[in-house]
Order: C-alpha cells, then sequence, then structure tokens
C-alpha cells in the first residue's frame, strides 16, 4: 500500500528522468518555436529581430511547399503499402517449414542492420547507376534501355530503397503474428471448406490485422522524416524533396534558421494529422 | 450413410509408426467412442478420418464412398477441436454460419439454417458476441453448432469437454449424448476419460500404442474385457489384480476383480486385511485395504456408510462368479 509519505517519495526519486526527458523534448521544441518568429541568418548579419509570422507564411508560399508535402505523402503511403503487402507474403512464406530456415530467416532480416546512407548509397552506385548499375546490366540484357534512376524515376527509387530497408521490420512482426496464429483454427477452416485463398482473406489476415496496425504506426513515425536516403541519392533534386527535405534546404543551404524552423513546425503538424488520421482508423482495430 | 470403415490403415511420423495397420469398422448412427491412455494415438486416429493427415498406407472409405485421397472439405465430416478452434473476429453467428458461407449456400437458407442451430444449442442470445464473450461450456456449443449446420455425415470429436470444469462436463455430455438422439448422425468422439466413453459409447474402442484392443458396447468391455489392459483401463475405480496362489486357485496367472465385486466383513471371508485409506463420497465408499497375506492393495467399493474406519481390520469375499481370469500373456481365459 501506497502511503501518502512514499508516494511523495516516489514522486521525488522519479523526477531527475521526467525532468530530463521533458528538457530533451521541450528544449528544441521551444527553440524552433522561438526561431520560427525571427529573423535569423547566421552568415547574413545574425539575428535580425522578430518577424511575427512572416516566416509562417512565407515558408508556405514558397513554390516548393505543398510539392514537398504531396511528396512526402506519396513516399510515405508507397513504402506502407508496399513493405506491409510483400511482408505478409515474406512472412507466409517463411513460415512454411523448409531446409536451412534459421539462416534464410536471419538473412532476410539482414537489410534493417544496414545504415541507412549506406544502403541508399550502394543501391544508388551498385544496382541504379544508368552506366554500370546492375539493373542498367538487367536492361540491356533484355534489349531495353537503361534507366537513369535517380533523374527519371527519383520517387520510385526512394521508394525502392526505403521499402528494401523496412521490409525486414514488417516481415519480423509479421512473422511473430502468423506463428501466434492457433493451427487448429486453419484446420476447423480446412474442414469448413475454405480454399487457401479464402482461410488467408477470413482467419490469416484479421489474425495479422494487430500486427499490421503496429507496423502501420511505428513505420509512419519513421518514415516522415526519412532524410539520407534522399541526401545521397538525388540530394532532393528531380521532385523528391520531401518536408524534412526543404527544410534541411532552408536551414542549411540558404542558411535561414527563422525559415526552416517555421517549415519544421509545419511538419509537426503534418506528423500530428497523420498520426490522428492513423490512430482514427488502428484505434478501431486495436479496440477488438 | 455415415458409415465409415478403414483398411488396413497405417500412419509413421518419421520412422516412427504410430499407427500400425489397423482395420475398424464404424457403422451408421453409430456413436463411437476412442478411449486410450494419453500418446497412444487417438488424435492421430481422428485426424486421420477428418483428412487432415494423410494416411501412410491403407485406405478409408466413408459413406460408401472412397475417401482416402479426398481433401477435409470433400469428405462431409465435420469435427469439433479440444480448443474449439472457433474465429475470434466473428461474431458466433458468422463462426456457425462460415462452412455455410464457404459452401455458398444462399443467405435465407443459412439464416434459417443457423437460427435453428442456435435454437438448438441455446445460443440465441449470444449470436451478435464474439468468442471472448463467452463462457467456455458456450463457446463449445458455438464449436458444435458450427459442426451441426453443415448436416455432415458424421461429426469427429476430440476431447471436446477436457477445458471444462467437472459440473459443466457432466451437462455437455447429456446434450451431446441428447444431439446424437435427435440426429442419429455417425459420431467418433476422442477421449481419456472412461466415465465418459461408458456414459456416452454405444461403442468403444479400446486403444493402446495405435493398436486396438478391444471394440464392443460399454458393458460388454466392464463384463468381459479380452485382456488385462481393457480390464484395469474400464471401470472406476479400478480393477484389482491378484497373482500368485490365489490366482493360481482358479487355473488362471492373474484374476481381476472390480472393486464393487468385493463383500466386506468385519468377522468372515477369504482374504484378511487392514484398511489402509478410506475415501468417502457419499453415495459410496471406497476403501484401500492392505492385504499381508496377498503382499498387495486392494481397492474395494460399498454403498454410503459403513462403519469402517482407517486401521481397521476387515475380511474381503471376492464374488466369485465375477471374478476374471487371465493367462501369462494378460489375455482372458
Ligand atoms: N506431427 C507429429 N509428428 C511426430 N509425432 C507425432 C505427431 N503427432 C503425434 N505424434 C505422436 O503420435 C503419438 C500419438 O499422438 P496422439 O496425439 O494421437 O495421441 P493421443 O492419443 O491423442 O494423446 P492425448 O490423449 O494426450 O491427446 C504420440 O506418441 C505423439 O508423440
Ligand atoms: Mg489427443
Amino acid at each position: 500500500m501506497a502511503t501518502q509519505h512514499s508516494r511523495t517519495a516516489a514522486r521525488a526519486m522519479m523526477a531527475p528522468a521526467v525532468v530530463l526527458l521533458l528538457g530533451w523534448m521541450l528544449v528544441p521544441l521551444i527553440m524552433t518555436l522561438y526561431f520560427s518568429f525571427k529573423k535569423y541568418l547566421p552568415l547574413r548579419g545574425g539575428d535580425l529581430g522578430w518577424v511575427g509570422f512572416d516566416n509562417y507564411v512565407r515558408f508556405v508560399s514558397s513554390s516548393s511547399f505543398w510539392p514537398s508535402v504531396q511528396t512526402t505523402l506519396l513516399i510515405v503511403g508507397a513504402v506502407l503499402v508496399i513493405t506491409i503487402a510483400l511482408g505478409v507474403l515474406l512472412a507466409l512464406l517463411l513460415d512454411q517449414p523448409m531446409f536451412g530456415q534459421g539462416i534464410v530467416r536471419i538473412l532476410v532480416i539482414a537489410p534493417f542492420f544496414v545504415m541507412p546512407t549506406v544502403s541508399a548509397l550502394i543501391w544508388k552506385n551498385m544496382f541504379m547507376d544508368a552506366n554500370y548499375g546492375l539493373f542498367a546490366y538487367l536492361w540491356e540484357f533484355f534489349g531495353a534501355e537503361p534507366v537513369a534512376w535517380m533523374s527519371q524515376a527519383s520517387i520510385q527509387s526512394i521508394i525502392m530503397i526505403v521499402s528494401w530497408q523496412w521490409l525486414p521490420f514488417a516481415t519480423l512482426i509479421l512473422l511473430t503474428a502468423i506463428q501466434s496464429l492457433d493451427s487448429e483454427q486453419l484446420e476447423a477452416s480446412e474442414m469448413d471448406g475454405a480454399t487457401t485463398l479464402k482461410r488467408f482473406w477470413h482467419i490469416v489476415l484479421p489474425h495479422l490485422s494487430r500486427a499490421i496496425t503496429v507496423v502501420l504506426l511505428i513505420q509512419t513515425i519513421f518514415l516522415l522524416s526519412i532524410f539520407a536516403e534522399i541526401f545521397v541519392t538525388t540530394g532532393g533534386a528531380f521532385g523528391s524533396k520531401t518536408l524534412t527535405y526543404l527544410i534541411f534546404q532552408r536551414v542549411l543551404e540558404s542558411q535561414n534558421v527563422g525559415l526552416g524552423s517555421a517549415g519544421g513546425v509545419y511538419a509537426i503538424i503534418l506528423a500530428n494529422i497523420v498520426a490522428i488520421f492513423l490512430m482514427r482508423i488502428v484505434g478501431k482495430n486495436l479496440d477488438k | 450413410m455415415g458409415k465409415i470403415v478403414l483398411n488396413q490403415v497405417t500412419k509413421s511420423f518419421g520412422d516412427t509408426q504410430v499407427i500400425p495397420p489397423l482395420d475398424l469398422t464404424i457403422e451408421d448412427g453409430e456413436f463411437t467412442v476412442f478411449v486410450g491412455p494419453s500418446g497412444c494415438g487417438k488424435s492421430t486416429l481422428l485426424r486421420l478420418i477428418a483428412g487432415l493427415e494423410d494416411v501412410s498406407s491403407g485406405s478409408i472409405e466413408i459413406a460408401g464412398r472412397e475417401a482416402t485421397q479426398l481433401k477435409p472439405a470433400q469428405r462431409e465430416l465435420a469435427m469439433v477441436f479440444q480448443s474449439y478452434a472457433l474465429y475470434p473476429h466473428m461474431s458466433v453467428r458468422k463462426n456457425i454460419a462460415f462452412p455455410l458461407k464457404m459452401a455458398k449456400m444462399d443467405k435465407a437458407e443459412i439464416d434459417r439454417r443457423v437460427e435453428s442451430a442456435a435454437d438448438i444449442l441455446n445460443l440465441t442470445d449470444y449470436l451478435e458476441r464474439r468468442p471472448g464473450q463467452l463462457s467456455g461450456g458456450q463457446r463449445q456449443r458455438v464449436a458444435i453448432g458450427r459442426a451441426i449446420v453443415r448436416e455432415p455425415s458424421a461429426f469427429l470429436f476430440d476431447e471436446p469437454l477436457s477445458n471444462l470444469d467437472a459440473a459443466l462436463r457432466v451437462g455437455m455430455r447429456l446434450e451431446i449424448s441428447e444431439l446424437h438422439k435427435r440426429l442419429s448422425t455417425t459420431m467418433i468422439y476422442v477421449t481419456h476419460d472412461q466415465v465418459e466413453a461408458m456414459t456416452m459409447a454405444t461403442k468403444i474402442v479400446v486403444l493402446r500404442a495405435g493398436v486396438i484392443e478391444q471394440v464392443g458396447s460399454p458393458l460388454e468391455l466392464y463384463n468381459t474385457p479380452r485382456n488385462r489392459f481393457v480390464a484395469g483401463f474400464i471401470g472406476s475405480p479400478k480393477m484389482n489384480f491378484i497373482e500368485g496362489a490365489l490366482a493360481a486357485e482358479h487355473d488362471a496367472h492373474c484374476i481381476g476383480i472390480r472393486p464393487e465385486h468385493i463383500d466386506v466383513s468385519a468377522t468372515e471371508g477369504s482374504i484378511q486385511g487392514t484398511i489402509n485409506v478410506s475415501e468417502h463420497l457419499g453415495s459410496d465408499t471406497f476403501f484401500h485395504v492392505n492385504c499381508e497375506a496377498l503382499n498387495t492393495t486392494l481397492t474395494v467399493r460399498v454403498d454410503g456408510e459403513v462403519g469402517f474406519n482407517r486401521g481397521d481390520t476387515v475380511f474381503l469375499t471376492p464374488k466369485s462368479d465375477l471374478i476374471h481370469r487371465f493367462d501369462e500373456q494378460g489375455l482372458r481365459l
């Protein structure tokens, strides 16, 4: 039983951790808010005073703003669809008894351990290079014109790279979910006359809905802020500029901290809209 | 219609043969119970009939059709699993309707059948609930409901009552028996509880290590067990076995006497012993009597309250016409 005394003591002991975490979160947030209302150009005069909502207006009225939001949503959406669809298929496949199962599973997970910068560079140079990339050879082998991935299909390239990185995560979570499916349920549905496809649709997929929800939420959080994959491949060119990348450009390339901070606040708002939206769909799923 | 014939069926998992060649005929409308100790292959045999496992050799005939190569769904059997195997994300109504929906039956007919099954099983008030919101007994009934709507040629039950508490088990036992009377469809029921077997079956199949030890009606098995294993397995409490001089008096290697076939007296009888433990069940009392002369403990069953206590010396007299005699191999003489 917690007495008044022990509760006070508990609070006092937790306080340092809470304060630290709060500070960790609040300081950058407050600084972003602070700078977003200032004209702050580090190499061109530094702090030039308060400007009200000027930065906010300028950030949205820039011609790159809406395209960058669209690109962000497109990349996040496409990667989610691809990783979840392929993840379910791969998980089903890996769940089958086969020779060398342990090794195959480790290999499937491996891409997740490769740093984003490294994997994007490997994709860019080894696979997607229009002259000596493996894809170029493949295209030539079939008599087709090699694709200059980075310029002709920049968004698709980034989607491909990021999907490759996140597929293992989705597969892993979905595989554990599939393994927890009661085999008697499958047998019962088999006796009830359900074909393989119907079994998947009526039994396996509903069973996976929670796991899919979790994958959806976690991936969205991380995908909204992908940066390295764009930085080392297209550098934001050819319509592959996401909101995160736009902010980076405003702050570092244009050296306009105030404008970038305003963009940061928009990014927070976008993330929250997406989160609320997802929670709505997902909340229903998790209630069951 | 629901006759099932197994012909020289075997089943091996890898190198271990779980079911050696086995022949069995289950007549239409029979309530057949497979009993046997844990791991003897009851579930495996049932799953072979259901088609969830493939036979290693031999053939299975269901309702006059060669069924060895048929898929589970094509065998027109319905199975109730030990874990119920209900679909957790579907309502009770959808669970029961699932096999009909898979058979592409039209909506009105599905509704009619689901309603009537729910009516039989007292599930009408729960149709919109999910399995997670039901008690164990209700879930069991949903599983049975899902089986009966298809009007299969036979029902297969794999220890359907083992997850229920004792009182509910007795109730469900009756319900399943009544269901059998009402539908008079072939039922195959797996259990390791010999009370369930005795009370429900029209035919009991006793299995040991995949081998059929005896097939017969409950009373046949009780009265004339073919060997020591069946004699020991059927009946509760277990039959007493006595070897040595007393058995030799009856020209046997071993004799068996059921606890209920022994008279107890304070003054006279053929075997003297001391009561070691007494179990009072109210209607019956079981004594475990230590008989020094025989170097064994005999279990005795007497009616209700009798004036004996732990430590008392008693005399036991087996009813001579109810003694079972067995030879060295354990076969009945
Ligand atoms: N998939 C399998 N692979 C290998 N051996 C198996 C498999 N399934 C069952 N067995 C073996 O077959 C034997 C019979 O198993 P089965 O499940 O039929 O027993 P049972 O009579 O139903 O026992 P219980 O009363 O405990 O359910 C056991 O020795 C078991 O180890
Ligand atoms: Mg079993």
